[in-house]
């Protein structure tokens, strides 16, 4: 099985840790995978703006570098999401694109990648992944399997986090009172960390948490598997 | 930046920063989201319901032509009248005229957002004539000059300590924390109202197209008043209203209710057919439709968005959406809001003005996951974005794919971005801009991997001490990479 990484553009340049630790999940796994250097954005920020036909040629591109592959797997919901449900829209067939943990569970079959992390974790569900891609027990199954790790369930861990790619830079204010009231929800389980599958989530969390100087970490699920 | 955009961020602004606001919306909806999901259990497949509701309403818009006419047809031969509105000012025009033609002093009116959507009051008012809301919620906003904060529960935003203050002010009446009292104050003053009015104003949530009949859904009881006991009935009825036969309410009524309130079925349910006939006891002398188009037939010309007229008014994507949940309904200054009303607004009152709408949503899909018939509201709000895209951001953008297409253009303005917080203001303003990494994802995994292909730039190596090992995570060592230092 030949698979590609697909490492978005501010997992690539934020977040590399969360590429990192996939890269080590899957190596575990007895999965080498390549990495297709040319690859950048999958447009998704264009798309969403409303601007189709300036993220036509980066759908284009992504089908191009990852065609012969029999699968990319991606640290990202959303950007899975942009490809296999809108590339089409946008009159681009995708290749087969799997987010990690669906990789890992729906694919591979795998629940128990041997991952250790003991500590207090609650699960945020990231929007896409959870109603694009319908993984809601997914993630939720990796980390139970996780050695000394306590999954403390929030209230409302499906509401939305408030990023919402350039919604969060176009209605500041909306965007960060969604991030405080999830916060509340967050510090209300006493979790020590809060894991989700998209970086793009834990960046507006992240953010919010360190700016109220709350000592909540957050952790892409793919480093907490990564853990041992 | 427009009026109503100018208008939408001052509102919405304030509101999302109403801590009081936001502990009565997370109470309110609290209780809808229990009885809903109770609700749902009634259900052997709520999904198949959603499809089933789809289907008819698919149907019914695609043929709209054939059901409009068919429903018209069957108004006129019950003895009704048919009326048809271009626009909303021509709807209140035309109900004010046949007020003025009857000798209509007062007007009884019920719930309905068609007739919020017209400025029938407003209108009526101008004209001299007195329109007294007789639904609850809508009398509470009437006495408090408010529109509507939410197309189902018009007062959601109140407590009852709000309502009674309401009612001390504007009626004299004596405090109370009862909601059995505060209905029987309203009660007292509205019972006189009904028995003096001359006529009935009401929406329909249904337009059946077999019958002639509107049907309408309701719990207190006011609207079967309001269209019986005044001599006139008019009902005003947007045109995506119809379904083809009377068994189809067999499933909209109870998934409506559902989705509204949570409830197995309105406590009310009317099917109206006309006025008064020979030997009946009660019911209006003559009854009047006004079919009113308003920009709907706009809407139903792009197919691409033809569906977003399935919609039948439940309000269960306000509900759902955690943008509406934090800025409340006013702060839109539309007679739908929510995500449906930022989906339809654009295309009922003009694109330029109500672009801004479509943009103020997280995408998150929680409007289209509760969708009792099926619309795909988020992706109609992506749609919509790109009705309107232009401007300065195509440029932007343009730049931006330029940018992107090139792995070398890419990497340096990855390195730009990386340091970019001084710059990003408007995130930075309320959270703190990630931390740098010392490399990028590429940059490990060039140094790890010998590539067959080399990379298509030379990169400067600075070291990734604690990346390029195995991420080593929990206890102690947590929080200290150099990625993630804070």
């Amino acid at each position: 099985m030949r698979v590609a990484l697909f490492i978005p553009c501010f997992v690539d340049q934020f977040f590399p840790q969360v590429g990192v630790a996939m890269v080590n999940v899957l190596r575990r796994l007895k999965i080498e995978p390549e990495f297709p250097a040319d690859q950048t954005c999958c447009g998704q920020p264009a798309f969403n703006t409303g601007f189709w036909d300036e993220a036509r040629p980066l759908a284009q591109r992504y089908c191009e570098i990852f065609a012969g592959y029999d699968a990319v797997v991606s640290p990202s919901g959303s950007c899975t999401a942009m490809v296999r449900h809108f590339y089409p829209l946008l009159g681009v067939a995708p290749p087969a694109t799997y987010e990690f943990t669906e990789f890992l569970v729906k694919h591979l079959g795998v629940t128990d990648v041997g991952a250790a992390f003991p500590a207090k974790v609650t699960y945020h569900d990231a929007c896409h992944a959870l109603r694009e891609l319908g993984l809601k027990d997914e993630p939720r199954q990796l980390l139970r399997h996780v050695r000394g790790l306590e999954l403390i369930e929030m209230a409302q861990a499906e509401t939305c986090c408030g990023f919402g790619g350039t919604f969060a830079v176009k209605f500041p204010f909306i965007s960060t009172a969604m991030a405080d009231l999830k916060v509340t929800k967050i510090r209300e389980t006493g979790a020590e960390y809060v894991v989700s599958t998209d970086s793009s989530c834990l960046m507006q969390l992240d953010g919010y948490l360190r700016r109220q100087k709350i000592p909540i970490q957050t952790l892409h699920l793919a480093e907490v598997l990564a853990a041992q | 930046m427009n009026l109503p955009e100018q208008q939408f961020r001052r509102d919405a602004a304030v509101k999302a920063g109403d801590l009081n606001h936001r502990a009565t919306i997370q109470r309110n909806i609290g209780l809808y989201h229990a009885a809903v999901a109770r609700g749902k259990t009634r259900f052997a497949d709520w999904n198949e319901g959603r499809a089933r509701l789809a289907q008819v309403k698919w149907d019914a818009i695609n043929h709209l032509d054939r059901y409009l006419e068919q429903f018209a047809r069957n108004v006129l031969a019950n003895g009704g009248h048919v009326h048809w509105a271009e626009t909303g000012d021509q709807a209140a025009q035309i109900i004010l005229g046949l007020a003025r033609r009857r000798g209509v002093r007062k007007i009884v009116k019920a719930k309905s957002m068609t007739t919020e959507e017209i400025h029938l009051v407003p209108a009526l008012a101008a004209a001299g004539i007195q329109a007294v809301e007789t639904d609850l919620g809508e009398y509470i906003c009437q006495l408090r000059g408010e529109p509507p904060y939410h197309i189902v529960t018009p007062v959601m935003h109140l407590s009852r300590q709000d309502v009674s203050r309401t009612f001390q002010e504007k009626l004299g009446a004596p405090p109370t924390d009862s909601a059995e009292e505060l209905t029987m104050i309203a009660r007292r003053q509205l019972r006189q109202d009904f028995l003096t009015a001359d006529m009935g104003v009401t929406g329909a949530n249904f337009a059946v197209a077999e019958t002639g009949q509107i049907a309408l859904t309701e719990n207190e009881g006011n609207i079967r008043l309001t269209f019986s006991l005044p001599r006139i009935h008019v009902a005003v009825v947007g045109i995506e209203k119809l379904v083809p036969r009377v068994a189809d309410l067999a499933l909209f009524w109870p998934m409506l209710a559902h989705s509204g309130t949570g409830q197995a079925i309105t406590g009310t349910c009317s099917l109206v057919g006309g006025p008064r006939r020979d030997g009946e006891p009660d019911g209006p002398e003559e009854f009047h439709v006004v079919l009113l188009d308003n920009g709907r037939t706009r809407l139903l010309a792009d197919v691409a968005q033809r569906d977003a007229l399935h919609c039948i008014r439940c309000g269960a994507c306000l509900n759902a959406c955690p943008v509406y949940r934090t800025i409340g309904g006013h702060a839109y200054h539309t007679t739908y809001m929510g995500p449906i009303g930022c989906v339809i607004t654009p295309h009922l009152r003009g694109r330029d003005d109500w672009a801004h709408l479509p943009y103020a949503s997280s995408l998150c899909g929680a409007c289209a996951e509760v969708c009792p018939v099926n619309i795909p509201v988020h992706r109609h709000l992506l749609q919509n974005r790109r009705n309107t895209a232009g401007g300065w951001q195509r440029l932007a953008f343009k730049f931006w794919a330029w940018t992107v297409q090139d792995p070398l253009r890419y990497r340096w303005a990855g390195k730009f971005l990386r340091c970019a917080g001084p710059f990003a203001k408007l995130w930075t303003d309320t959270r703190e801009w990630p931390a740098a990494p010392a490399q990028s994802f590429r940059d490990w995994w060039q140094k790890q991997n010998p590539h067959p292909n080399p990379l298509p730039y030379t990169a400067r190596e600075r070291g990734l001490k604690k990346i390029s090992s195995p991420p080593s995570l929990g206890g102690e060592d947590q929080g200290e990479g150099e990625s993630r230092s804070s």
